[in-house]
């Protein structure tokens, strides 16, 4: 993954970072943060940071260690060692998906993360699944809830989909509003979105936008991830743009033109920096 | 049982709506019932003095659950997209485990303890295999299958072993005595595993990350479901029912044979694919495996009793099987 030759721009990038005016701890911190697979070196150093009730915008290519960088947050991958995950101040060992849903972090996978042939309730309740006081599946409730999200959340009118209709006879923006649901059901704080514009129609990409906008409106956190600036320009308060497993460089959106981003971003495909121009940061 | 609350709950209201969509989501088990109902039929038909008479029903009751008690969790492996077929030698080894404690200490709570133990054991060493290490079940639990039986065969040298000193004891009239002088205790054995299942499956959340792990077994992880534990469960769960399976069918024959278990394998295994679950993983039900259970088992005493040989048992079996899961796919296809 390393390109034998190149400086280290990224390195240098994060050093010259403007410190941020937050005065309470980061909802989230990673410090120093690498992942390989292998031979491959997914994430190299990683610094990333979240601020309570802030968006943050991820932008990068494929294979620019965007996804590798949400499962670490999410406790899916374990990181390599050396590195420091701090949430709310204090710093977490061992974080596992279980560990991070309690702490209030919640992921809206691309469609994927639905199971097909289970109905609409099992989904919204996956892995979480209510019980009754004597330890069994509460059924009803978890029927009469999945039926008031998806008229109060999902918008869903059509008598055709009720709370045990397979997910796999439903449209993709539809998919897409179980999978957002079922992440804001259970008091996010944080809310990771993987890449929630793909594959949608011009309409259910607003949809998913406004969504976002509605996480800042409810003082909660973001991270949202895209490879598609024109996504994520709009909504997110910073970006952090990753190339070949390091932060490439980060932006406030305060102080950069969608204009100024794009031309960077499309330097960053070139060179693997931002370092090209003198005036390297935003 | 899930349907019910929904057509009550339904915008649409019960009545045929209601019952509609009960027959799609049911489209494969109704037709499992169906192809039951049918062969039946042509059983009472062609030998009404036999169907007619309850003691062939009391054989079935007696036979079935030899195999129905290890179809029962099998069909969650399935669900769970896993499969185990180390169960026969599973069945030997619980067994064998009890009839040589039993020997040499004469103690019944031993034995029990000793044949328990020998199926937690199968199910782990399946276990750490397929959930911890990632190995496919298909090639594991053939590997464990021989390994088992192997161990077996070498620790009784071929020989087997009397269980008459059983009989007469409270612990045979349970395991294999005759309820009420009629029915056999290995059918209520059956009937509360198949209650336990369905509960485990469909009102428990083991069962609901059960469909979910079958299903998608990424989006299980994302969703933070302990894939391994839940799996390494399933193959416990598996190995302790065929031990106990094992343990009935030498019991009604007072015997344990080393080779116990062999020939349940296809059976046990159509079975579960006859009852409507999906060889694909994520979807099944335990009802649909315990009513195919039935008709495997009444297949062949049928066929003798129709004034057919023996032979036609497996040419019959064949195209049972064949045509109702062809009948399954395409009614789900058609209905979803």
């Amino acid at each position: 993954m390393t390109r034998p030759g190149a400086p280290p721009a990224g390195r240098d990038a994060r050093k010259q970072r403007e410190p941020d005016a937050v005065d309470a701890p980061d909802l989230l911190r990673l410090t120093g943060i690498s992942k390989t697979f292998g031979e491959v070196q997914a994430l190299q150093g990683v610094d990333f940071r979240v601020g309570r009730n802030e968006i943050v915008g991820v932008l990068g290519d494929n294979g620019a260690g965007k996804s590798t960088l949400i499962k670490i947050i999410t406790g899916y991958h374990r990181p390599d060692r050396g590195g420091e995950i701090v949430i709310d101040g204090r710093r977490v060992a061992d974080l596992t998906v279980a560990r991070a849903r309690a702490l209030g972090i919640e992921t809206v996978y691309q469609e994927k993360a639905l199971a097909d042939k289970q109905s609409l309730w099992r989904n919204i309740f996956m892995g979480r699944e209510l019980v009754t006081a004597l330890g069994l599946l509460d059924l009803g409730r978890m029927r009469r809830e999945t039926r008031r999200l998806m008229s109060e959340e999902m918008g869903f009118t059509s008598a055709a989909v009720t709370p045990d209709t397979a997910v796999r006879t439903m449209s993709g923006g539809e998919r897409q509003g179980v999978a957002i649901v079922r992440a804001l059901y259970f008091q996010a704080r944080l809310i990771i979105l993987d890449e929630p514009t793909m594959g949608l129609s011009v309409s259910e990409t607003q949809k998913a936008l406004d969504f976002v906008r509605g996480i800042k409106r409810a003082g909660k956190a973001c991270i949202f991830i895209d490879h598609n600036v024109f996504h994520v320009y709009p909504v997110a308060d910073r970006i952090v743009v990753l190339d070949r497993g390091r932060v490439a460089g980060e932006f406030r959106k305060a102080g950069v033109t969608l204009e100024e981003l794009t031309r960077r971003l499309q330097q960053v495909a070139q060179t693997g920096s931002l370092d090209g121009t003198p005036a390297a940061q935003g | 049982m899930v349907t019910h609350t929904e057509a009550r709950h339904g915008p649409a209201g019960g009545g045929w709506v209601g019952l509609a969509r009960y027959g799609r989501r049911h489209a494969t088990q109704l037709a499992t019932i169906a192809v039951g109902l049918v062969i039946w039929l042509i059983f009472v038909a062609g030998a009404p003095r036999t169907f007619l008479s309850p003691n062939i029903y009391q054989a079935f009751m007696s036979t079935t659950p030899f195999f129905a008690l290890v179809a029962l969790p099998l069909t969650m492996v399935v669900i769970a997209g896993e499969i185990d077929l180390s169960f026969p030698a599973v069945m030997s080894l619980g067994t064998g485990a009890f009839s040589f404690t039993l020997l040499y200490t004469n103690s019944l709570i031993l034995a029990s303890a000793a044949c328990a133990l020998a199926g937690i054991l199968a199910g782990l060493v399946n276990g750490a295999i397929v959930a911890g290490l990632g190995i496919p079940s298909l090639v594991a639990t053939i590997g464990t299958q021989f390994f088992w039986r192997g161990v077996v065969l070498v620790g009784t040298g071929g020989s087997g072993v009397s269980l008459v000193p059983t009989r007469g004891t409270a612990f045979y009239s349970a395991m294999v005595g005759r309820v009420g002088g009629a029915v056999p205790a290995q059918m209520l054995w059956t009937v509360f595993a198949a209650l336990l299942m369905a509960l485990l499956l469909n009102r428990h959340r083991f069962g609901a990350h059960v469909y979910l792990i079958g299903d998608n077994i990424e989006s299980a992880r994302l969703m933070g479901i302990n894939v391994r534990q839940r799996k390494t469960a399933l193959f416990v769960l598996m190995a302790v029912a065929a031990a106990f399976a094992g343990l009935i069918a030498s019991l009604e024959v007072t015997y344990y044979w080393p080779t116990l278990g062999d020939g349940y394998l296809l059976t046990t295994i159509a079975s579960v694919f006859l009852g409507g679950t999906s060889v694909f993983g994520g979807t099944g039900t335990i009802a649909g495996t315990l009513v195919a259970c039935f008709i495997i088992g009444a297949i062949n005493a049928g066929v003798v009793a129709i004034g057919l040989t023996g032979f036609w048992t497996q040419l019959i079996y064949g195209l049972i099987i064949v045509s109702s899961v062809t009948l399954q796919t395409v009614l789900s296809r058609r209905l979803t």
